[in-house]
């Protein structure tokens, strides 16, 4: 499998993907503790 | 007071914009360029005039961001890395530019010096050290994409995390 971070468009959908998992591991957490 | 929180965000944003700034020059344009100018022999323009001054002020202005942004944190400095206390947005944030930093000084700088003839360096252990540097700086690239979307909604655009 190419690693996605050899080409700078897998590098950004890389870091947008990240962006929405991250998201929901924060929206989680915060609603946990509220 | 204000000031000190005031000051630490302007210098985190200053600092920020020239860190991040050279990381995008260095992926989106570097490293075209230097492929480019490598087939047509003039790569030492970039290797020796161009590099070493934008990995200078890349280096430290990564660590002048992380200072300012823990002095902006200040008091609230552990409940951000520890994601707790409504600081779990900014926190995210926060441990995102410190695995960045981290990339810079132990895996981005070190490979360069190597690259750049800075510290000697056999052939083998040079093209071993472009594909470190590369995949550390791409990684970088793409971590700054959620980074900025903590920092940026973290404090002010909370109410992002609620709702949907």
């Amino acid at each position: 499998m190419k690693n996605p971070l050899d080409s700078l468009w897998g590098t950004i959908i890389s870091g947008l993907v990240i962006t929405v998992i991250l998201y929901f591991v924060v929206k989680s957490l915060i609603t946990a503790a509220a | 007071m204000d000031f000190v929180p005031a000051i630490a965000r302007w210098v985190h944003f200053l600092a920020g914009v020239m860190w991040i700034g050279l990381l995008y020059y260095f992926n989106f344009v570097q490293v075209a360029a230097l492929k480019a100018a490598t087939a047509d022999g003039t790569a030492a323009g970039i290797t020796k005039h161009v590099a070493p001054r934008a990995l200078l002020y890349f280096r430290w202005a990564a660590v002048v961001t992380w200072l300012a942004g823990a002095t902006l944190l200040g008091d609230k400095f552990v409940d951000a890395f520890l994601l707790r206390h409504g600081m779990a947005a900014i926190g995210v944030g926060a441990w995102l530019g410190t695995i960045m930093l981290v990339n810079v000084w132990a895996l981005i700088w070190p490979n360069q010096q190597k690259i750049l003839g800075l510290k000697p360096a056999t052939d083998e252990e040079k093209n071993k050290a472009r594909r470190v540097a590369f995949l550390a700086s791409r990684t970088n690239t793409a971590l700054s994409i959620p980074m900025l979307f903590f920092m940026a909604s973290g404090l002010t655009h909370r109410s992002i995390f609620f709702g949907m």
